[in-house]
C-alpha cells in the first residue's frame, strides 16, 4: 500500500485542526493555564490535579473523543494525521485532559476486536480512560507489569498512569494463565485505589494504582499483540502533541527574543541566539512531517507503521528536549523564574519526552527492524 | 518510481515508454575513460567529448529541455523533463556535462533573455555542444553576492568589463558564461547588471582562465579574469539595473525551487547498491568489521546511524509536506530549509561513515584496499562544497531567521 501525497490531510482534517486552534485560543489562553494549574510552587507541594471540567464537556460534546473510535462502535472513524492535527493543537494549548489516554485507550482496544466493542462503546457514549500498563520501572514493551490476573480479579499495582484522576475507565494490562491479558475497569471498582504521584509536569496527573481483588472484565488474552498494533498510533499522537508545544515554545521564545533589547539591539539580532532558534524550528519541522507520515502509514501504509512511528517519537523526543532547552536559556534570567510562563511547557514536554520510550530508545527499537539485533 | 509512473497523464505514459524505449537501444554502456563523480570535476577533454556526445544524443532523441518551448530548441511539453529524469537514474546513465547551462543559464536565459538571443543560444546549450559556466562569486563576494565588483562599462553600444570571479566551475571548457557585475558603484542592489557572455572565443583577449584545486585534489573549478573585455549591449538580459532580480532565476532554479525543471542524468558511476545516503552508510556499517564484528551490532553507532536515518527520512517527508499547504504555518518555512539540510545530513553521514570505516577510512581514490573505492573519504571532503555554496549555512540560518521567524536583521 502506498501513502497519498498529501499524507490524507483533507478538508475535514484541516477544518477540526482550525477550530480546535480556535476553542483553546479562546477559551484557554496561556494565563488562564498558568492562573489553574500554578498555584502552588512549593517543590514539596503534594500531587494536584487541577484542570477545567467544562471545557472538558465540550470537547467531548464536540465529539473528540470520540474521532478515533470506529464507526462500527458508534465513533467518527477519522483518519489518524486528522486526529494527529487536533492533538497537536492540544499540546500547543498544553490543555489539562484526558484526550491523550482517551485516543490510546481507543487504539488499543480497536486492536481487541468483538471483545473490545463493549468498551470502545463506552468512549463512543463519553467516557475518557487511560492506559494502566507500565510496571514500576516504567516498561510496558516486553509484557512486563506488577498486575496479576486470576478468576477475573485484579491484584497488584501499575505505574505510571497518566491522568489517572481524570478518568472513568483504565484499560489494565495483567498477567493471567494465557500470559499477558487486558482488562477494562471502572474508576470507581471496589479494591482500586488511586494512589498521585507527586510530579514535577504542572498540566498533567500521575498516579500509580493499586489493585486489590478487583472485579475486571477481560478484553484480550493476547495483550501483548494488541499493544504491539496500538502502540505505534500512541507514540504517535504523544509527538503529535509535543510538536504542538514545542511551536508554542518557538513562537513566545521568538516573540520575546524579538522584543527584549540588550546591548542596543533585540536579542534576536545576534546570531547567536537566532540560530539556536533557527534550529528549534527544523528540529520542529522533522518531527512534523515525521508525525504525519507515521499517522498516514498506520492508515495507509501498515507494513511501514512501526517504523515511522518509532522515527516520530525519537524525532519528538529530542524536539522536545531540545526547544525546552532554547526557551528558557533564550528567555533569560526571567525564564528561570515560576512567573514566566515558559516553565509549564518545559515541564510538559520533559515529561512527555521521556514517556512511552525516550529517543534512544525508539532509535534502538528501529535499529533492530533496520539493522537486525544488536550485540 | 513506480508511485510516479502511476500518476502520468496518457501524455507522458507516452513519452515515458518512448524515454524507456530509447534508453534501453541507445544507453552508451561502460565508458571509454574513467569519468569522475560530477560535471563539476571534468578534468579531460577526453572526458568531456564522451559526455558531450551522449548529451547530444540524448538532445537529438527529444530527451533534454523538453518543457521549453519548441522555437527555442525545446520540446514544447508539459511536465516531461521530470519523466526523462526519472527514467535516466533508472537507466544508470552517465550524467550530462552542460550541468550549470541547464540548471541555471537555460532558464535564466528562457526568462530574461530577448527572443532572438534565446534562438541562437539555447539549442546548442541544450546538445551540449556549448558549455557554460557562472560567474557570480568573486575574491570579496561570496555570501554577501550583492557586493560584486566586476564593473562593465559603457563604451557606445557596447560594455567594458574588468573584474575577477572565483568558484567557476567549468569554465576551463566553457564556451558562455553568465555573468552577474556592476554597471553602477552608486547602489548595492539596483546597480548590478546581468550577461551572457562569449568567454572561449575571448581568451587572451582580455579574459583568463585559470584552475583552482580542491581539498578533495580534484580540479574543475576555476578563476577567470576580466581585462578589458568587450562585449555587446545585445547580451544583456533584462533592463540595466535589474541584475539581482535576473540571479534570484538562477538562483531559484540552482536550488530546485524554480518553475523550470532541470534535465538531469546519472547513475552510472554510483558504486552506491542503494537510492539514499544512510541505506549506503547502513551496507557500509553491515560490512565493515570492528573488533571481529560488523560495525552494524555496535549500539554506539547504531544509534548514531539511525539519527541519520531519521533525519533523512525527515528531510524526504519535508519535501513531501512543502506541497500540502493546510500543513504549513509558513509558505517558505519548510522549502526554504531544504538546501541547509540536504548539506548537513550528507556531511555528517560521510562523516559517520568514515567513522564505520575506521582505520581504512585512511585509504583513498587510488588504493585497491578502500572500502567503497574511496568514496566516502571523497564524499566527505566534497560535502564542505555543498555546505559553503550557494549560501552559507550560516548565511542560509540567517535568511530562515529573518524571513520565516521574523527576526531582526543580522549585520
Amino acid at each position: 500500500m502506498t501513502q497519498p501525497d498529501n499524507f490524507g490531510f483533507g478538508e475535514e482534517a484541516s477544518l477540526l485542526k482550525e477550530s480546535a486552534r480556535k476553542f483553546f485560543a479562546d477559551n484557554f489562553p496561556c494565563d488562564r493555564l498558568h492562573a489553574m494549574v500554578a498555584g502552588d510552587p512549593n517543590p514539596e507541594r503534594m500531587s494536584a490535579c487541577h484542570w477545567d471540567q467544562s471545557l472538558w464537556q465540550q470537547m467531548v460534546d464536540l465529539g473528540w473523543t470520540v474521532l478515533a473510535v470506529p464507526e462500527s462502535a458508534g465513533g467518527l472513524g477519522m483518519p489518524l494525521v486528522a486526529v494527529a492535527g487536533l492533538v497537536e493543537e492540544l499540546g500547543r494549548a498544553a490543555f489539562p485532559c484526558p484526550l491523550l489516554g482517551t485516543l490510546n485507550a481507543t487504539y488499543a482496544l480497536a486492536a481487541c476486536g468483538a471483545d473490545g466493542e463493549a468498551a470502545l462503546a463506552e468512549i463512543a457514549a463519553g467516557l475518557a480512560a487511560s492506559l494502566a500498563i507500565s510496571d514500576r520501572d516504567g516498561s510496558w514493551a516486553g509484557g512486563s507489569t506488577d498486575v496479576a490476573a486470576a478468576d477475573g480479579k485484579l491484584n497488584g499495582t501499575a505505574w505510571f498512569v497518566q491522568d489517572a484522576r481524570k478518568v472513568d475507565r483504565f484499560l489494565v494490562a495483567a498477567q493471567s494463565a494465557a500470559g499477558l491479558s487486558l482488562y477494562w475497569v471502572a474508576a470507581d471498582a471496589t479494591g482500586l485505589s488511586i494512589m498521585p504521584d507527586a510530579i514535577v509536569d504542572l498540566t498533567r496527573d500521575q498516579a500509580h494504582i493499586q489493585f486489590d481483588n478487583v472485579e475486571a472484565q477481560e478484553v484480550s488474552n493476547s495483550g501483548l499483540a494488541v499493544l504491539h498494533q496500538a502502540m505505534p498510533a500512541i507514540w504517535t499522537m504523544l509527538a503529535a502533541d509535543i510538536v504542538g508545544a514545542a511551536e508554542w515554545q518557538l513562537q513566545t521564545t521568538v516573540e520575546y527574543v524579538t522584543t527584549r533589547q540588550q546591548f542596543e539591539h533585540p536579542l534576536g539580532f545576534f546570531q547567536a541566539v537566532k540560530h539556536p532558534l533557527v534550529d528549534v524550528m527544523i528540529q520542529i519541522d522533522e518531527c512534523k512531517s515525521l508525525v504525519y507520515t507515521a499517522a498516514c502509514a498506520i492508515d495507509c501504509e501498515p507494513e511501514k507503521a512501526v517504523q515511522y512511528a518509532h522515527m516520530a517519537k525519537a524525532s519528538a523526543s529530542d524536539t522536545a528536549a531540545f526547544a525546552s532547552g532554547r526557551s528558557v536559556q533564550c528567555h533569560g534570567g526571567i525564564g528561570f523564574t515560576w512567573e514566566c510562563f515558559v516553565h509549564l511547557y518545559f515541564k510538559r514536554q520533559k515529561h512527555s519526552q521521556l514517556l512511552w520510550g525516550d529517543a534512544a530508545w525508539h532509535r534502538a527499537q528501529l535499529a533492530t527492524i533496520l539493522l537486525g539485533d544488536a550485540a | 518510481m513506480s508511485d510516479s509512473a502511476s500518476k502520468d497523464t496518457p501524455e507522458q505514459a507516452a513519452y515515458r515508454q518512448h524515454c524507456r524505449d530509447w534508453l534501453q537501444d541507445n544507453h552508451p554502456g561502460e565508458p571509454p575513460v574513467r569519468l569522475p563523480l560530477s560535471a563539476l570535476e571534468i578534468m579531460t577533454p577526453e572526458q568531456l567529448a564522451y559526455l558531450q556526445a551522449w548529451q547530444k544524443s540524448a538532445f537529438d532523441a527529444g530527451l533534454v529541455g523538453c518543457d521549453y518551448p519548441e522555437n527555442v530548441g525545446g520540446g514544447g511539453r508539459t511536465d516531461c523533463q521530470r519523466i526523462v529524469n526519472e527514467e535516466m537514474i533508472r537507466a544508470r546513465t552517465p550524467f550530462f556535462p552542460n550541468v550549470i547551462g541547464l540548471g541555471m543559464a537555460a532558464p535564466t536565459v528562457l526568462f530574461h533573455g530577448q527572443e532572438e538571443l534565446k534562438q541562437r543560444l539555447l539549442p546548442r546549450l541544450f546538445s551540449g555542444e556549448d558549455i557554460w559556466c557562472q560567474g557570480f562569486s568573486e575574491p570579496g563576494a561570496g555570501s554577501d553576492l550583492a557586493s560584486v565588483q566586476t564593473f562593465a562599462e559603457r563604451k557606445g553600444d557596447k560594455w567594458v568589463i574588468n573584474g575577477h570571479k572565483v568558484w567557476t566551475s567549468l569554465a576551463h571548457f566553457a564556451e558562455w558564461m553568465i555573468l552577474l557585475l556592476r554597471t553602477d558603484k552608486s547602489h548595492k542592489y539596483d546597480g548590478l547588471s546581468y550577461f551572457v557572455v562569449p568567454i572561449r572565443s575571448a581568451l587572451g583577449k582580455g579574459v583568463s582562465v585559470r584552475p583552482l584545486i580542491k581539498i578533495t585534489g580534484e580540479t574543475g573549478f576555476n578563476e577567470v579574469i576580466f581585462e578589458d573585455l568587450e562585449v555587446d549591449d545585445g547580451y544583456r538580459l533584462d533592463e540595466l539595473g535589474k541584475g539581482w532580480q535576473v540571479a534570484m532565476t538562477t538562483l531559484l532554479h540552482e536550488r530546485g525551487a524554480g518553475e523550470l525543471q532541470t534535465p538531469r542524468a546519472g547513475g552510472l558511476k554510483s558504486k552506491s547498491t542503494h537510492a539514499t545516503n544512510t541505506a549506503n552508510l547502513i551496507e557500509l556499517a553491515q560490512n565493515t568489521l570492528r573488533d571481529g564484528r560488523p560495525a552494524a551490532s555496535d549500539p554506539l553507532l547504531r544509534d548514531r546511524i539511525m539519527r541519520q536515518v531519521i533525519r533523512e527520512a525527515g528531510l524526504q517527508q519535508n519535501q513531501r509536506r512543502a506541497r500540502v499547504p493546510a500543513l504549513l504555518d509558513h509558505p517558505m518555512r519548510v522549502q526554504l530549509q531544504n538546501k541547509l539540510l540536504a548539506s548537513e545530513i550528507a556531511q555528517d553521514t560521510a562523516a559517520l561513515a568514515l567513522e564505520v570505516e575506521g582505520p581504512s577510512a585512511s585509504l583513498y581514490l587510488g588504493d585497491d584496499n578502500a572500502p567503497a573505492g574511496g568514496q566516502w573519504p571523497l564524499a566527505y571532503m566534497n560535502s564542505y562544497g555543498m555546505t559553503i555554496a550557494a549560501g552559507t549555512s550560516e548565511v542560509q540560518r540567517n535568511i530562515l531567521g529573518e524571513r520565516v521567524l521574523g527576526l531582526p536583521k543580522s549585520k
